[in-house]
């Protein structure tokens, strides 16, 4: 498990943590039934507050990520594939929201844009 | 959830100030800031709750006792550090220490020893050898060691380097691992001690201004930089604090949905720290 916070960022602290360890549930590198640490001891890690942790939890929890058992802990929740698939989709079509707006203000037409969009598809392939 | 402490409609009066009517409240296993620029009534405060200074009305309540009431009982619980060195300078950490445990009933000698060699500080030295960082440590250890369930430290982190702040975030988060001690701790910079802290008070000549969890202040309140052509009488009132330049405008404002709704695209939106908001709500009241 990786958690790299910033300070600086615009992006609340909670939501820096639940992002960054649902991309790691996403790719797989966090398992289903893989172990959690507490909210303290991950606030103590971060040097964030208790409670920022602990939202983090609660909005991942809320959306089906991971489950807390209580005096257990916290684990990373069973995923059936196809709520998986839905929720990268989603993060595709956010992020080509993003792409999209970026290409309107700077007035790149349609073809120009699918063509970089093409260019970076095989590039990563 | 219980609150390990509660202030309620606490009044003192002196002849240039006073406390009006304050009210907050901390539960248990979390960290509180108590922040305010200086002469705001930290200090007043604090010696209030540990019933240094008569109160003149209101309610404090200690692991939901009585302070005065239980006193004795709730004292043995709290582990007060002090800004001011209160030990004799005379004396070696030993000589201080054994004339301080037999006033705590909790008094855990095997504790004093781990945390005095956690904290490397040599028992043979004489108090005024040490440096400040290490006599704030020494104050630690003491109030570590007799189970305190509640730490009250009144500016800890003045006068202290970078390095040592940070141990102690470490140290302070550690007390709060098992969810059933609680930390208050009052400073006028906002330092990094600020970055663990679950709750915020914000005091300002004698009253609360605001007293709730540091997330929500930093989720709602917004910082906003844009051209002096935006303020009008009516955008100004937005604002909680502002500050104008030649060629532009600052200010803070409480709610971020309340900016972006007013301004748009057209000015810049940033977070802000505990720093911007203290320093605009006090600049808000002088200018009033």
């Amino acid at each position: 498990m990786k958690i790299i916070i910033s300070n600086s960022s615009s992006e609340p602290i909670y939501q820096q943590i639940v992002y960054q360890l649902k991309e790691q549930i996403l790719k797989g590198k966090l398992k289903a039934g893989d172990a959690l640490p507490s909210i303290r001891s991950l606030a103590k890690e971060l040097q964030v507050s208790v409670i920022t942790t602990k939202r983090a939890y609660e909005e991942l929890e809320r959306e089906g990520f991971i489950q807390t058992v209580q005096g257990k802990g916290s684990f990373i929740a069973a995923h059936n594939r196809e709520m998986l698939r839905e929720k990268k989709f989603s993060i595709v079509e956010e992020k080509l929201t993003e792409a999209v707006l970026a290409a309107k203000s700077l007035e790149l037409t349609w073809d120009e844009l699918i063509e970089i969009l093409r260019q970076l598809y095989e590039k990563e392939a | 959830m219980g609150n390990i402490l509660e202030v309620k409609e606490l009044k003192k009066n002196f002849k240039n100030f006073s406390l009006k009517d304050i009210s907050f409240s901390l539960p248990k296993g979390y960290i509180m800031g108590f922040i305010g620029p200086n002469g705001a009534g930290k200090s007043t405060t604090i010696k209030l709750i540990m019933n240094l200074l008569k109160k003149d009305g209101g309610q404090i309540k200690v692991f939901g006792k009585d302070h005065i009431q239980y006193e004795r009982e709730i004292k043995n619980h709290i582990g007060f550090v002090y800004d001011e060195n209160h030990f004799y300078e005379e004396l070696t950490l030993h000589e201080m220490k054994n004339i301080i445990a037999p006033f705590y009933k909790t008094w855990d000698e095997n504790m004093f020893d781990k945390y005095m060699k956690f904290f490397q500080l040599p028992l043979n030295k004489k108090i005024k050898e040490l440096s400040k960082g290490m006599k704030m440590k020494f104050s630690l250890a003491i109030a570590l060691s007799h189970n305190a369930k509640l730490l009250i430290m009144d500016e800890p982190t003045s006068g202290l380097d970078p390095i040592i702040r940070s141990e102690l975030l470490d140290i302070l988060q550690d007390i709060i691992q098992d969810g059933e001690k609680s930390v208050f701790f009052s400073t006028h910079i906002t330092s990094d001690l600020e970055k663990i802290a679950d709750y915020i008070t914000f005091i300002y000549d004698g009253e609360i201004i605001l007293s709730t969890t540091k997330d929500d202040i930093l989720d709602n309140y917004c910082v906003v930089k844009g051209g002096l052509d935006l303020l009008d009488k009516d955008t100004q009132k937005a604002f909680v604090g502002i500050r104008k330049n030649n060629y532009g405008f600052e200010g803070l404002v409480d709610s971020r949905e309340k900016a972006q709704k007013l301004f748009k695209e057209n000015v810049v939106i940033e977070k802000p720290s505990l720093e911007d908001i203290m320093l605009y709500i006090v600049r808000g009241n002088q200018y009033a």
